[in-house]
């Protein structure tokens, strides 16, 4: 860790004023916003990210906390931690696979901890990448090549790499967003946006280095999911090599809408497998109007895959995301929705 | 000494909870890394990015620029400070032959290349991020599948190649036959407490705060290091976070943390981070193994083949050779083994929990099952049908050997009967259930030990000795046998541990500490009582009556229905507390180990009499474990809902503290057959996965029911209490039997660990 100055943001507006005009992509800035901590200061403390300040939004929770559910949909304010969202009666009801993709994730003190801005936005797992002696690396220090390309890549990603970065999106609760088509509602110096969630993110291509499409002083205050008939019977199916506190190998979050076991409508992500939150929507599109059976849940799996492409260490995983998407989608449809 | 030691049993044996535990819980233990002297410089360590070459230019303008630097040690002011001590397999004292920042040149990933000092941690670590250093990068070869190194036929530590028979022929000749190779990877010790070192000068006086599984080795191997008498330094370690195997020998960064601590004057301190300690201090290296079994139509073997492979670094002919176990396991008349080393571009590997048994058990148990499955047969009857009283390799018998028992009981509490041989014939909803089992075995080693007992006329005792807790229990372990043979309460025990100013006792290692100083401490509490018999039988209440029957009981001396309190007693032969003192000598310890062993204790060089050497036996401790695995039908997570084991090692002193060693054993066995590998970038022969995020243990999620069987089993021949010791018994062979119930849930023989759901996809 290198030394580095440390402030309490007061109110929104001047935290972000605080943090605009600066050169870097904001994930390489000098000056980072502080929520839970839980990839930052872990980042900070192995020397990958080494910023100059530190502006602690945390004072500003009250305001952008808020767990909001109506007829619409779901508003999820950036601040709330993300345990209080997981068991959110409500949102387990209404939304399971939102409160599931929460509860599998990381361990029962960092879903304390973590808030739901800085989740979306954590960072890869990648061991080159989070290794400050390996030289090569482009999400760290563009232009330097990729270790993982040759390297041990078991957990590197299959869908979305390209031949500068194949390091994988970790997270799982970008996975319930991008399947429920979310916005995400940003702050920034002109005023506040909303966008789609899934622009949220960007492929690796010749840039690994840029993740997001927030620019330099903006910050996340809310998500929101709009209501939809298949929100009810959606699911979250994480499989990975133990049983908690651990990143996934492979998962789909998963909503349906059946009719008479007839596919209205199909909401499919994959998570564990993709540089970024990845949405599946030629599977989604292999099953719309089909009786959704064994058969047809193994070739939505092909057309989600046939893209995919592997690197050595993870040549298991198109076989291992097909079978976790087969298994999530049958197990929605054998939900039993009251 | 040939002294009668006789328990009662009143406190041996006896379930009680650890007495350091309220310490423990309460934060009140305070462990070596726990210790802040005043005025303490903390250091931090600079390593090695390259696996092979030489350092070509050190740049280090930018990190003294630091707020706070003090100091910083590299080869350039520290080259030939540190004096080179003889590694510790060899009868030294240190972890590897590399001597720190001596030269420029690179052994492996990882050395230690500089080390910070400065004010704070924080300055340290900056400062340390901010040393440039240049390499010239050599070609790197990491291990047994990188570039085929040379096998090269090994020195002899420890092994003797075990042979008997013509096992060629009887393996031609055999009706059924298993040939088969097998692998495990590298493994980290990853103890809780970190590699921490704390040195204090006192004038000549040095002072090491360090965890440690041998103070006397670390007194006397640091003295040597540092070139100045052994009486000189004194190594304090009284808890242990943790250790393994990896705090035994000493690592290269205790004499430089010396060596800074008296360049300032005053205390350093030096936690290595958790990354750093994956090639600060030792491992498990990779192994590969090749089997061949032959049995006749019965199951009886007729011919067993092991050969081994396993890695050492280009500085140390490191190796663990378990085929001292393989070979004398089952009843065989034609057995071969050899064990090759092979070097690579690695720091040496060094002890890690049942370094022997657990990667060759896997490779023998997991043909065994192999065999069963060939056979048709169930695979306990198959262990029943081969074992032996007799070691087949030297004819000679056992001490004790409760296999049979192990497996019965073991096999009852399981359900077992209930078993359905037939793979992927078990199942429940989507689950794929899988049931397997394999025989724990491990060595009962003995080494000598010192210690002294007081006994104050308030009753209270003292038991003195420098042994260690490694959270194991041998706090309580002992306690219990002082109370025993002193006829006191437990509570008016205190033990004192872990300082080298103590009584020399061994390193904890070998599961050898619970037998050795218990069997000290029986003696010491022999010359106390002794003494105050000799005079009791002159005066007082007891007057007349033979020295030899009076014995210590709840606070007074008692024999032929006479008693007198334990004060009178007391104060009888002195004023203040009488001590005992003994230097006991295993009995079963060969002549130079008997006219020798104190001498070279006192040294710190241990001398185990191991389970292969003890005179006119061998002794072994045994378990049976069995575990069910489940298997996702269709994404093949593996998980290990059940394990029982079942274990027998003669005289249990503590059962709770014992019970815990064998439990996180079975824990520790999950770990070794699904989770725990070193990931080795083959390219450049460096590690990747160097956290608790990135190595893989179970978390508490993956452990369900785990249930313990003490046998019960008595022998006479090991030592006078009859004590094997039980610490690492328990992760023998539980890879092996997951492997196994991986086989009969899905029909995939898997001999590469660890299993991971794409080698069943």
């Amino acid at each position: 860790m290198r030394p580095f100055s440390y402030e309490r943001a007061h109110d929104l507006a001047s935290a972000i004023r605080a943090a605009s005009h600066q050169a870097d992509a904001p994930l390489h800035a000098p000056i980072q916003f502080l929520a839970g901590g839980t990839t930052l200061l872990d980042l900070m403390k192995i020397d990958v990210m080494r910023p100059d300040r530190v502006i602690d939004i945390n004072p500003l929770e009250k305001t952008f906390s808020e767990i909001t559910v109506t007829p619409m949909g779901l508003r999820l304010g950036a601040l709330a931690r993300m345990s209080a969202v997981a068991h959110h009666p409500a949102v387990e009801r209404e939304y399971p696979v939102v409160s599931q993709a929460l509860k599998l994730g990381a361990s029962a003190q960092l879903r304390n901890m973590a808030s739901l801005g800085g989740n979306v936005l954590q960072r890869t797992r990648c061991s080159y990448f989070r290794d400050t002696s390996w030289h090569e690396c482009n999400k760290r220090d563009p232009g330097s090549g990729c270790a993982a390309l040759q390297g041990l890549n078991r957990k590197h990603a299959i869908l979305g790499t390209s031949e500068h970065c194949i390091a994988t999106y970790p997270g799982d609760f970008a996975q319930a967003l991008i399947a429920l088509d979310a916005a995400v509602e940003i702050a920034g110096a002109k005023g506040n946006r909303e966008v789609p969630f899934r622009t949220l993110h960007k492929l690796p291509g010749d840039t690994p280095h840029i993740e997001t499409s927030l620019a330099t002083g903006e910050i996340i205050v809310s998500f929101h999911i709009p209501a939809g008939a298949y929100a009810r019977r959606s699911l979250y199916l994480k499989v990975r090599d133990r049983e908690s506190y651990e990143f996934a190998s492979a998962s789909a979050a998963v909503a349906l809408d059946l009719a008479d076991g007839v596919v209205r409508e199909a909401r499919i992500a994959l998570g564990g497998v993709a540089t970024i939150p990845w949405r599946a929507v030629e599977a989604e599109d292999v099953l719309k109007g089909t009786m959704l059976d064994e058969v047809r849940a193994r070739v939505a799996a092909e057309a989600a895959f046939a893209g995919a492409r592997t690197f050595g260490g993870n040549d298991f995983k198109p076989e291992l995301g097909r079978r976790t998407l087969v298994r999530a989608l049958l197990e929605a449809a054998a939900l039993e929705i009251r | 000494m040939s002294v009668q030691i006789k328990a009662n049993g009143d406190m041996i044996g006896r379930a009680v909870p650890r007495i350091d535990g309220r310490l423990k819980v309460t934060g009140a233990a305070c462990y070596p890394s726990d210790v802040v002297l005043d005025d303490t410089a903390h250091a931090f360590l600079v390593m090695s990015t390259i696996a092979r070459g030489r350092i070509s230019a050190l740049d280090l303008t930018e990190a003294q620029a630091v707020d706070g630097v003090i100091d910083i040690l590299t080869y350039e002011n520290t080259k030939g400070k540190v004096h080179k001590v003889r590694f510790f397999a060899l009868g030294g004292y240190t972890s590897t032959s590399i001597v720190p920042l001596d030269t420029r040149k690179i052994w492996h990933d990882g050395q230690i290349i500089a080390m910070v000092v400065a004010e704070t941690f924080e300055a340290a670590r900056e400062a340390a991020y901010m040393i440039r250093v240049d390499y010239m990068e050599r070609r790197a070869v990491s291990g047994l599948d990188g570039r085929k190194p040379q096998p090269r036929a090994a020195a002899g530590f420890l092994s003797s190649e075990p042979g008997v028979g013509d096992p060629e022929t009887a393996y031609q000749e055999a009706d059924v036959k298993i040939d088969a190779y097998y692998s495990t990877p590298a493994q980290h010790h990853n103890a809780i407490e970190l590699y921490a070192t704390t040195c204090a000068w006192s004038g000549d006086q040095l002072t090491v705060y360090e965890s440690s599984q041998y103070v006397y080795g670390l007194k006397n191997g640091v003295a040597k290091q540092l070139g100045i008498r052994p009486e000189r330094v004194r190594a304090v370690s009284p808890f242990v976070g943790g250790a393994f195997g990896s705090k035994a020998a000493i690592t290269p960064r205790t004499a430089l943390v010396a060596i800074a601590a008296k360049r300032l004057g005053r205390p350093v301190k030096l936690v290595a981070t958790r990354q750093q300690g994956f090639t600060v201090s030792s491992y498990r290296a990779e192994t590969q193994h090749h089997i061949k079994l032959g049995a006749d139509r019965s199951g009886r073997l007729t011919s067993l083949s092991h050969e081994g492979w396993e890695i050492s670094s280009r500085a140390d002919d490191y190796k663990v050779a378990g085929t001292d176990t393989t070979s004398l396991l089952y009843a065989c008349p034609n057995v071969a083994t050899h064990v090759n080393i092979v070097h690579a571009d690695r720091s040496t590997p060094g002890f890690m929990r049942s370094p022997a048994e657990v990667p060759y058990m896997f490779a023998l148990e997991s043909a065994m099952d192999e065999l069963a499955v060939k056979l048709r047969m169930d695979p306990v009857e198959l262990r029943r049908l081969n074992d032996t009283q007799i070691d087949p390799i030297n004819q000679k018998p056992f001490s004790s050997r409760s296999l049979i028992a192990c497996y019965d009981r073991a096999a009852a509490a399981f359900g077992w009967a209930k078993r359905n041989p037939e793979p992927g014939s078990m199942q429940d909803r989507d689950w794929l259930i899988g049931w397997g089992c394999a025989t724990a075995c491990y060595p009962t080693n003995i080494g000598p030990a010192e210690v002294r007992v007081t006994l104050a006329p308030n009753g209270k005792a003292r038991v003195r000795t420098a042994g260690h807790d490694l959270g194991t229990g041998a706090y309580t372990a002992i306690a219990l046998t002082a109370a025993e043979f002193l006829g006191i309460p437990l509570e008016d025990v205190n033990v004192e541990l872990g300082d080298s100013s103590l009584p020399p006792a061994p390193v904890a290692g070998g599961s050898n500490a619970t037998a050795s100083i218990c069997n000290a401490v029986a003696h010491a509490c022999e010359d106390i009582r002794e003494r105050l018999a000799r005079a009791a039988s002159h005066e007082g209440a007891l007057r007349g009556v033979d020295p030899a029957v009076i014995r210590l009981r709840e606070g007074m001396l008692v024999g032929a229905d006479k008693s007198e309190p334990l004060k009178s007693a007391l104060l009888r032969i002195g004023f203040g507390p009488v001590e005992g003192h003994a230097k006991y000598t295993p009995e079963v310890a060969s002549v130079p180990i008997k006219l020798l062993g104190h001498t070279l204790l006192s040294k710190g060089i241990p001398v185990l009499t191991v389970g292969t050497s003890a005179g006119n036996h061998v002794q072994y401790a045994f378990g049976a474990e069995f575990v069910e695995v489940r298997v996702h039908k269709r994404t093949r997570e593996i998980r290990v809902p059940r394990l029982v084991g079942a274990f027998a090692a003669g005289r249990i002193v503590s059962p709770i503290t014992a019970r815990s060693q064998l439990l996180g054993a079975l824990i520790w066995g999950v770990a070794s057959a699904l989770h725990e590998e070193t990931e080795i970038d083959e390219r450049v022969a460096r590690y990747v996965n160097k956290d608790l995020a990135d190595y893989m243990i179970p978390v508490s999620a993956d452990i369900r029911d785990v249930e313990v069987i003490l046998v019960p089993e008595e022998d006479n021949k090991v030592n006078a209490l009859g004590i094997k010791g039980v610490g690492e018994l328990g992760n023998v062979g539980t890879n092996a039997a997951i492997a196994n119930a991986v086989y009969h849930a899905t029909g995939r023989r898997i001999r590469n660990l660890p299993i991971r759901m794409e080698d069943l996809l």
